[in-house]
């Protein structure tokens, strides 16, 4: 499964479904956003299959963020079958996720 | 657009290091804050600059500036506040937006400030170095600003915008941050305020802060006889790598820095082709 642009509509849908998922909460005015996007597409298409990757714009998406309590992007939250069990805030290097997403596959 | 190197901070270090990149015919970008937020700016005179002495601090930056851009360096105004490699590529983020190059070389100065309690702790909980990057999610809501820099203020008035609501205080000395979970009232100058999250808007980020792993010696960037730090591609000059914080040492450090950077991109395409 390739990367997902989540909205509140589908998100829980989504997730709920999905054994392991990693998502992005970020936005367009956020430069560490933009470092940290192509290290989740890179991981979107490394776990293709696996690991259920998307992100959710927090301008888009205001509910979902304050649902999550999102306080600073760029935040990736992990999920098992919607039930979140760790989260990353800000700028780091891809083996800081796929560390977590390693040791729960 | 991508660089061959980028330089963070435009001081004596920084441009020193622009210039000397140009000289081996590479391309790069210097960021930094305007000239006039620069603290040698304020220098009545300096005397020890060999060959060029009695000049102010304003005159001797306006003349090294104005060097680097003849000699073909870019510049773009802003405040980096994270790096990251990815492949042979270094990411830079600055304000809202994002730069990459082959090849970084830190000359941001010193860091004066220490970081005040509470704040590494509830960094991303509440304490915040980004007021574009965090405040929408802090909308209808109390904040602080700390403001330590011109640019600050327009910050702290782009958060009005989008509806937080702002304490600023203006260059706080001591200030208290705390919290349970998240960060719920900051004192600054023995004035309590509730906030849910405090902006920290200094001239420039901590070394560590922009890099992660970068290594340190006595709070300042270690760095070997070609001014590399422990980090393949990072290269550091100036007062950022200790004293004297005197022009000539700067400027010194800075065409070391340079040269080495535009050898590591030379070297990188190298092993490419």
């Amino acid at each position: 499964m390739s990367l997902q642009h989540f909205e509140e509509a589908t998100f829980d849908a989504a997730v709920n479904a999905a054994p392991l998922a990693m998502v992005d909460f970020w936005a367009d005015w956020c430069g560490p956003c933009k470092i940290v996007g192509p290290v989740v597409e890179s991981i979107a298409a490394q776990y293709d299959g696996k690991v259920l990757v998307g992100k959710v714009n927090v301008d888009d998406e205001p509910e979902l963020a304050a649902r999550f309590g999102v306080m600073s992007i760029p935040t990736i939250v992990f999920l098992k079958n919607g039930a979140e069990f760790d989260r990353k805030v800000g700028v780091m290097p891809a083996d800081a996720f796929t560390a977590v997403l390693d040791a729960n596959l | 657009m991508p660089y061959e190197v980028l330089v963070i901070g435009g001081g004596p270090a920084g441009l020193s290091a622009a210039v000397n990149v140009r000289a081996r015919g590479r391309s790069v970008l210097v960021v930094s804050n305007p000239l006039q937020e620069n603290p040698l700016w304020k220098a009545e005179r300096v005397d020890n600059y060999l060959g060029l002495p009695g000049l102010s601090g304003a005159e001797l930056l306006q003349t090294l500036r104005r060097h680097a851009e003849d000699a073909g360096a870019a510049f773009r105004e802003g405040r980096v506040l994270n790096a990251m490699p990815m492949g042979d590529d270094w990411f830079v983020s600055v304000g809202s937006d994002m730069e990459n190059a082959k090849a970084v070389i830190l000359a941001a100065g010193v860091a004066r400030a220490k970081k005040f309690p509470g704040e590494a702790e509830y960094l991303g909980k509440g304490v915040s170095y980004c007021a574009t990057c965090d405040g929408m999610l802090y909308r209808g809501k109390p904040v602080a600003v700390l403001g330590y820099s011109d640019g600050a203020k327009h910050e702290a008035e782009f958060l009005s915008s989008i509806r937080c609501s702002v304490t600023y205080f203006d260059r706080p000395k001591d200030c208290v941050i705390e919290g349970g979970a998240k960060v719920e009232r900051v004192t600054c100058n023995g004035e309590t305020v509730p906030v849910d999250c405090v902006f920290i808007l200094r001239p420039a980020l901590a070394p560590t802060d922009v890099f992660p792993n970068i290594a340190v010696e006595n709070g300042y960037v270690a760095v070997n006889r070609k001014m590399a730090t422990n980090l393949p591609g990072v290269f550091a000059a100036g007062d950022c790598t200790g004293g004297p914080l005197q022009v000539s040492k700067a400027a010194g450090e800075g065409l070391i820095a340079g040269q080495s950077a535009a050898a590591y991109v030379a070297e990188l395409a190298r092993k490419k082709a």
